[in-house]
């Protein structure tokens, strides 16, 4: 096997000079290959295509409790169209993608750029500081952050009794998606800082020097070479970030035990399938959420990645 | 995905974590009859998430060496019955015998999942148990399982805390409406009881206010908030969130149990597990606490309800069931449910409820107060006629989307109800039912 594609390979552009009437050993060569990516198409196929392809199928049935399974064609994906929950879902996530997400990445580039300045004392320790939380399981975090918000006998409580404040409770309903947000924020910040400190790193030294024998001051120098050596490291971060607002599920899953009212049963549209299908036996429906938030995901995360590109190009 | 399992563990759970001593076995339950069945042996398979099952298991299998009896815990509560679904809709996997807390028997039963246990003779147990068990596993002309612990609900309070604010013991709701203000006008970081919103402790409340929400008929439906025994809960229950007297504490949180170890929470309201609840959870209220009736309306007769408990079901697909049921008598009303007893676990049998030595137990906990004769003498004035709904499950899923906005918004009680009605209606549409 392992000398067979190579001489596949070799036989390849010969032939090619020659009239494409001979051709035999191609063919031997052409199934030599699908051995080679045989495994992982067997993996990709089960992993991959299979439950995408069973979703499929789940969402063309209903399933009730009084009579039984049929086939519905296309009349979940019509439910779905006018169902209040799932788009006022989409709404919430929708916004907190266009809040939190540029606070994160807006973060995390400072805090890179701060860190690739080497003007900052203790630079490895603050690096370390700064990713820790994304090394802290999301669970134990929003557990933590919860505990903290609490405001009975949670950290909030102990700042109103101590200064005497009124601070409202983060987890009441006007204030939970921003609750939420700060706990996304403080998990991911040092993951999207190594990102772009890693894409930092790479920026050829000379530049600096030539920067500098121009010049240019530290302000130009992050403007002028920085930030467009890095734009496609902050694409993929936000492409990661986009797709991560719209699974939202753990932070609100969780906190939901601790606030039932603020965080409904169908809070983010993640939630809203789990609900669903856990909660209300309607496995076909949450396959049909399920379907419809992946195909709105990646079309966002491709518009996204086709102007990130575009600018890369300019 | 992450599967959580909501803190609502009722009943049972609390129970088993206070493992008392196990004493030996009584060998006295089983019918004659049955007798030969279990000697004939055979394998049974119980899913339930209740550590006592465990040693009911153990002790069956002492006395029934011929049989072997697995207990598998697939999950707690809603877990579990999404595990039991799935195993019905494949086929396979069944277990013979599965825990099943009262308000989720109609779902099963509805879905001809579980054996009508009136063929293997249990019609021959009505009497038995007292009437709020026996009545929540009864339904559409069949006996849907056997019951293992029941709920009849108490105002557990903590005396001393009520006491240094000179508040005594409500006897009627508007005693408990007034008490709730006095006590947090005392001391603002105190309060009568904390409530966001809970399903089983609302409709408990409808219930014995004499409100009967469900109408349940067979694929008929009914759901119907607007009683007037209904609206005058949820008008004085309203009242109290608009004053803000309820502390805002989500029950089975971290802050719940702090609440009531630290003297937040003076008061709950609810089924007589708890007792064992605060034991095990609550430790620093130890002498401190105390159980008193329910608090009543005003004027009518003593009537109290139930809040949680849980029954074993034999399922339809087990090809067993004799077995199966010799079993379902041994954990219900045998030597398993006084080793139950034994551990903790409210009784929902006449025969343990009535025990002389039970009820004139003095608990320590409770400043050796004779707490069974008060749990009992609820069991025993719980209102008839409760029903649940066919997909109470999810229902129970949607109630803080719904009527739980009234603690958070402008929303009322009665509008939240309302809107829970609706929108358990429109589920049951969709499922297939005649919701109206």
């Amino acid at each position: 096997m392992t000398v067979a594609a190579p001489v596949a390979h070799v036989a390849d552009p010969a032939e090619s000079s020659q009239p494409p009437v001979a051709t035999p050993p191609p063919r031997r060569g052409k199934w030599t290959g699908w051995a080679f990516v045989g495994p992982f198409m067997v993996v990709f196929a089960f992993v991959f295509l299979a439950p995408i392809i069973y979703s499929l199928w789940l969402s063309l049935f209903r399933d009730q409790m009084v009579g039984g399974n049929q086939f519905v064609g296309l009349e979940n994906y019509i439910q779905a169209f006018g169902d209040q929950q799932l788009w006022r879902a989409l709404g919430r996530v929708t916004l907190f993608l266009v809040i939190q997400v540029p606070v994160m990445l807006g973060i995390a580039l400072l805090v890179a750029l701060a860190i690739d300045s080497g003007r900052l004392h203790g630079k490895n320790f603050f690096r370390i500081a700064v990713f820790m939380p994304y090394a802290v399981p999301a669970v134990v975090a929003t557990l933590m952050w919860g505990f903290m918000y609490g405001t009975q006998f949670g950290l909030v409580a102990n700042f109103n009794d101590m200064f005497g404040l009124n601070i409202p409770s983060p987890l009441a309903p006007e204030w939970v998606l921003l609750a939420i947000g700060n706990i996304v924020t403080w998990q991911f910040v040092g993951y999207n800082m190594l990102i772009f400190y890693s894409a930092l790193r790479v920026i050829p030294h000379s530049l600096y020097e030539a920067a500098e024998i121009d010049g240019a001051g530290q302000w130009r120098i992050i403007t002028a070479i920085k930030l467009p050596a890095i734009r496609s490291a902050m694409v993929i971060a936000t492409i990661f970030s986009i797709i991560g607002s719209f699974q939202l599920f753990n932070e609100p899953s969780i906190l939901q035990a601790m606030a039932p009212n603020s965080i409904s049963s169908s809070f983010t549209p993640n939630l809203y399938a789990y609900s669903l299908s856990f909660a209300g036996q309607q496995f076909n429906y949450a396959a049909t959420v399920a379907i419809i938030m992946g195909v709105i995901t990646m079309l966002v995360a491709y518009v996204v990645q086709l102007r990130g590109m575009r600018e890369d190009m300019r | 995905m992450l599967a959580l399992t909501r803190g609502r563990r009722r009943a049972l759970a609390g129970a088993a974590a206070l493992a008392l001593v196990i004493t030996s076995c009584a060998d006295n339950g089983t019918s004659e009859v049955d007798e030969d069945i279990a000697a004939e042996g055979g394998e049974l398979l119980l899913w339930g998430w209740t550590g006592v099952y465990e040693d009911i298991a153990e002790a069956y299998m002492e006395e029934n060496p011929e049989v072997t009896v697995e207990v598998q815990n697939v999950g707690t509560n809603e877990d579990q019955y999404t595990a039991l679904q799935n195993a019905v809709a494949a086929g396979s996997g069944i277990p013979d015998l599965a825990q099943i807390e009262y308000y989720a028997i109609p779902q099963f039963a509805i879905a001809d999942s579980l054996a009508d246990l009136s063929e293997l003779g249990a019609e021959d147990l009505e009497g038995t148990y007292t009437p709020g068990p026996w009545d929540s596993v009864t339904m559409e002309g069949g006996i849907w399982g056997l019951p293992i612990d029941s709920g009849p609900m108490a105002f557990f309070y903590n005396a001393a805390l009520l006491e240094e604010h000179g508040i005594e013991v409500p006897e009627t709701w508007e005693d408990f409406a007034q008490a709730a203000r006095d006590l947090n006008e005392a001391d603002p970081d105190v309060y009568l009881a904390a409530d966001t919103g809970d399903a089983g402790f609302a409709t408990s409340m409808i219930w014995q206010s004499g409100g009967r929400p469900y109408q349940v008929d067979g694929t008929s439906v009914s759901i119907d908030f607007s009683e007037p025994e209904t609206q005058r809960w949820a008008e004085l229950w309203n009242e109290l969130i608009e004053d803000e007297v309820l502390a805002p504490i989500t029950a089975w949180s971290d802050e719940w149990y702090q609440g009531m170890a630290n003297g937040t929470i003076a008061s709950l309201t609810t089924g007589a597990w708890m007792g064992s609840n605060l034991q095990s959870g609550v430790e620093e209220g130890h002498g401190d606490w105390r159980v008193a009736p329910m608090p009543q309306w005003e004027g009518e007769e003593f009537t109290t309800a139930e809040n949680g408990g849980s029954s074993i079901a034999i399922m339809e697909d087990s090809d067993n069931k004799e077995l199966a049921y010799d079993f379902l008598q041994f954990a219900s009303n045998g030597g398993g449910a006084d080793l139950a007893r034994d551990q903790g676990v409210f009784p929902a049998t006449v025969e343990r409820l009535e025990d002389e030595d039970y009820l004139n137990e003095e608990v320590e906990y409770f400043g050796d107060q004779q707490v069974y004769q008060v749990l009992a003498e609820s069991a025993d004035s719980v209102a008839e006629g409760r029903q649940y709904l066919p997909f109470h499950v999810h229902a129970i899923s949607i109630f803080n989307d719904t009527a739980g906005q009234a603690y958070v918004s402008d929303t009322t009680l009665s509008e939240g109800l309302e809107e829970w009605g609706e929108q358990s209606a429109a589920y049951g549409n969709e499922q297939g039912f005649d919701v109206e």
